[in-house]
């Protein structure tokens, strides 16, 4: 069927400043661009991922949007106009990649921090200490001594991270080697963490596992003992915020070689995770799994079992710390996602702020706060975001987009077509080819180093010192713009209310 | 009955004999009036301990109340919860110029048997008080330990000192605090010493970690009805000390922990500790400026945050342990001193009653 649809870019090249070297027609990897007797867009390819603008050695390209105008109608969207008219076309499930990009509020932006003035004295993170150090893992109610002093108490394992900030799981598959390399080596140097997803783990990078969280997905891809005990921790992958409910589907063609040893399947064939974990429904299977893996990796690794931000999500956390869980990861609805239907994508599950607030509280009403870490993430974009996670109770925030975004993305949401012009989300050799790990992995560091530093400036000016201080101290935080319920949920007070 | 205001500024003093020898009140009112100007009138209290020996094995409660009626509520409640062995007002000197005190009085309480089948003794207490702070409109416990107790209102210190009549009491342990909040509540239960059972509490400075810290203590019971950062520091002492049983040294090492570049450079067995007592009490860490003199049953414990942002002078002369925000407040009362020294950051002095002390 011959497509109505216009094109969503429109690919402007200033033949004056053009010398037709072709970069661009190389580097775009959508087909975009070709070549007839000068540089000729394709503007229907188009996705705005500014390879060519970026590469282009004279700045002769600029992509802007199709100012195609729609009869106006508020409620029939020129979006929705062209959802319909590609299913229309296609009889399909629209798919999508990323996170949510819809204007649902984000509650980070009504939220103010403190500061210190007069009664108590703001500290200069470049002349004191400024601890960002963190535990994860699960903690017992109090610590007991010997007569003599010493320690008593045996702790569940413990992992060390250097910043608060972790890398999100995304998988061999959905991402390149090279990608996982970069975030592989990046993790190490910071002292910080990389999650394999549920793709495996490369040979590649088992050098650097004692920074790499393993993770046991629906699909079970690559997991065997030796995989569970190359680990700092073990991670059972229930939900995914951008898709709660909604199992994964690498397609056949992104299978090769490389692929298909990592994830233990033939060459070719559709890796399928299924939606549900077939031996878990319900909480009691879930607590198995997780002593299963606990006697697989004799008690010494933490077990973190990730869900989705649902309505009952606190319920749920509940249950999971009672069924043994060291750590419970929770995925906001604008997590990201390497393949969603849009559906669930945009529609599907709550704000990771509401979440947090709601799991943390509840941990605490039970007395059980202790016995897990919460790790969140699901849209931390910046450090003030990790700074409010943590004042509103999170140990730690994982990233996955803003990850990505360091390394070269630009979020054109195309990460299922496999097309990746920057190398990221891709497996073809020749783009993956593009995305170079050291560069990568410097770009990560830098990206950590830079908000650890914003982070302590943060630190700082409340007048503390240590992460720990900050830590579930909602006090600290004041909520602009927000009603009544809204601040109850996130336990805050309005702003212009003192102590 | 709500205290808005964050204490800051202040002065406090404190002094102990290790031998268990009594000393009076005045001692301690002429040190912390020594340092007048680090308060501004709207608070000033005294913990003395060692002061009921006749009764030392009873409960004294110090109470104040707004008025008549939370005082007969309260008494009724007593009754229920308590065998009320004996009550009286607390002797005042109402010519010095303190305004409007609330109704003063103790009471001498003994624990009945039958109501300690699921409790402690002290957590069957620690809860009687939490309920009456939270619950009997009007009233609020200034002091609830064994031969000990708490003098406090709205005033200069001297001036309320010398209103509880202080010279009429000995005590082996005498704190003290001068009162320089940032806003004016003028309630006499926010002035300092905060007390829960026999710990009491003075304190200059804030707790930038209150938040967390108090939600920390929610988990484990405690209601935090005041909303001022000095009861959480009393609180959090009760919750390792007593009910955790951690000792002293290593509670302060919580509440004031060493930074982890130091940890790291611990020797092994050391490290542990330290390193599990962050782990696990990273919530009960009291970030911000702080110095701060603890009082209980055996003892005496100054304090300073990990970065001393909060002046603190300690000193010795023969059983006496002296602990003040300035060392004129120490030399004011003991000029001639074995030894005096600045106490380092994060490290806590320590003074303990001799063990044949009654």
């Amino acid at each position: 069927m011959e497509s109505q649809l216009p094109a969503e870019f429109i690919v402007n090249v200033d033949h004056e400043k053009c010398r037709k070297c072709k970069r661009c027609v190389i580097n775009c990897s959508f087909s975009a661009i070709e070549f007839k007797d000068k540089v000729t867009p394709n503007n229907r390819q188009c996705v705005a991922c500014h390879r060519c603008a970026t590469f282009c050695p004279e700045n002769a390209i600029t992509i802007t949007k199709n100012q195609l105008d729609y009869k106006d109608g508020y409620n029939w969207t020129p979006e929705i106009r062209k959802n319909i008219l590609k299913q229309a076309e296609s009889g399909g499930i629209i798919l999508t990649a990323m996170g949510n990009p819809k204007p649902y509020p984000i509650y980070w932006d009504h939220m103010l921090i403190d500061a210190c003035q007069v009664t108590n004295p703001s500290i200069d993170p470049l002349r004191e200490p400024m601890e960002l150090r963190t535990y994860l893992g699960a903690k017992p109610d109090c610590l007991e001594f010997d007569s003599d002093v010493s320690l008593k108490t045996e702790l569940a394992p413990q992992v060390k991270i250097d910043i608060p900030v972790v890398f999100a799981a995304m998988s061999y598959g959905a991402i390149s080697l090279n990608a996982h390399k970069a975030l592989a080596m990046a993790a190490t140097r910071m002292g910080t963490l990389m999650n394999t997803g549920e793709g495996g783990l490369h040979e590649d990078i088992a050098q650097y596992s004692d920074r790499i969280i393993v993770q046991v997905a629906s699909g079970r891809f690559g997991v065997t003992s030796k995989y569970l005990n190359s680990s700092a921790l073990v991670e059972i992958k229930i939900g995914q915020g951008a898709k709660p409910g909604i199992g994964g589907h690498l397609p056949g063609e992104k299978v090769g070689e490389d692929i298909s040893k990592t994830r233990m399947i033939p060459v070719g064939t559709d890796a399928l995770s299924p939606a549900p974990h077939h031996d878990i429904y319900s909480i009691e299977d879930l607590s198995q799994l997780i002593y299963a893996i606990k006697e697989a990796t004799d008690y010494k690794k933490p077990i973190s079992v990730k869900i989705a931000a649902v309505h009952n999500v606190a319920a749920i956390a509940s249950g999971i710390v009672r069924a043994g869980a060291d750590i419970v990861m929770i995925d906001g609805f604008r997590g990201g996602t390497g393949a969603a239907p849009m559906i669930i994508r945009d529609h599907v599950g709550i704000p990771i702020e509401l979440a947090l607030a709601a799991v943390d509280e509840r941990l605490r009403q039970e007395g059980i706060r202790n016995r897990a870490s919460i790790l969140v993430g699901g849209s931390i974009r910046q450090s003030a975001d990790v700074v409010k996670a943590i004042a509103l109770g999170a140990d730690a925030c994982v990233i996955g987009t803003a990850s990505l975004i360091a390394m070269g993305c630009r979020v054109c949401q195309k990460c299922y077509t496999g097309n990746c012009a920057w190398g990221i989300a891709t497996q073809k050799p020749e783009l993956v080819r593009r995305l170079n790990p050291e560069v990568g992995a410097d770009r990560l560091c830098n990206l950590l180093t830079a908000w650890g530093h914003e982070i302590q400036e943060v630190l700082g000016s409340l007048g503390i010192n240590a992460i720990e201080s900050l830590r579930g101290s909602r006090e600290r935080l004041r909520g602009v713009g927000l009603n009544q319920e809204t601040l109850d949920i996130l336990g805050i007070k309005h702003a212009g209310i003192g102590q | 009955m709500k205290c808005d205001g964050i204490p800051s500024g202040c002065a406090i003093s404190g002094l102990m004999s290790e031998e268990g020898r009594r000393i009076d009140g005045s001692v301690i009112i002429r040190s912390i009036a020594n340092m007048h100007d680090r308060s501004n009138g709207l608070g000033g209290g005294f913990a003395a301990y060692g002061i009921y020996p006749k009764r030392q094995h009873q409960y004294a409660f110090h109470m104040m109340f707004d008025n008549i009626e939370a005082k007969e509520t309260t008494e009724e409640f007593f009754k229920d919860v308590f065998n009320v062995d004996k009550d009286e007002p607390i002797p005042t000197h109402r010519e010095n110029g303190i305004k409007n005190p609330p109704i003063l009085w103790r009471y001498f309480l003994e624990v009945p048997e039958n109501k300690l089948e699921f409790l402690t003794e002290r957590d069957y207490t620690m809860k009687i008080v939490m309920q009456i702070n939270s619950e009997i409109e009007g009233a609020f416990v200034a002091s609830s330990g064994k031969n000990m107790g708490a003098f406090k209102g709205v005033g200069y210190p001297e001036d309320i000192g010398k209103f509880y009549k202080l010279e009429e009491y000995s005590a082996y342990i005498w704190t003290s605090h001068g009162r320089f909040p940032t806003n004016t509540p003028g309630w006499w239960g926010g002035a300092h010493p905060f007390t829960l059972l026999d710990w009491s509490v003075v304190h200059n400075g804030e707790i930038s970690s209150y938040g967390i810290n108090k939600r920390y203590l929610e988990m484990f019971g405690y209601k935090l009805e005041l909303r001022t950062d000095t009861e959480v520091i009393a609180y959090l002492f009760d919750l390792l000390v007593r009910r955790h049983k951690l000792p002293m040294d290593l509670a302060v090492k919580a509440l004031a922990s060493p930074f982890w570049k130091d940890i790291d450079r611990m020797e092994p067995g050391q490290k542990k500790i330290a390193t599990a007592i962050r782990q696990v009490y990273g919530s009960t860490l009291m970030n911000g400026p702080f110095s701060i003199i603890l009082g209980h049953n055996r003892g005496m414990i100054g304090l300073n945050d990990r970065i001393k942002l909060r002046p603190m002078t300690a000193a010795r002369k023969d059983d006496m342990l002296y602990m003040a925000s300035e060392e004129a407040a120490i030399r004011e009362i003991a000029p001639d001193l074995d030894t005096i020294w600045s106490p380092k950051a994060g490290t806590a002095v320590i003074g303990t009653l001799n063990a044949e002390v009654e």
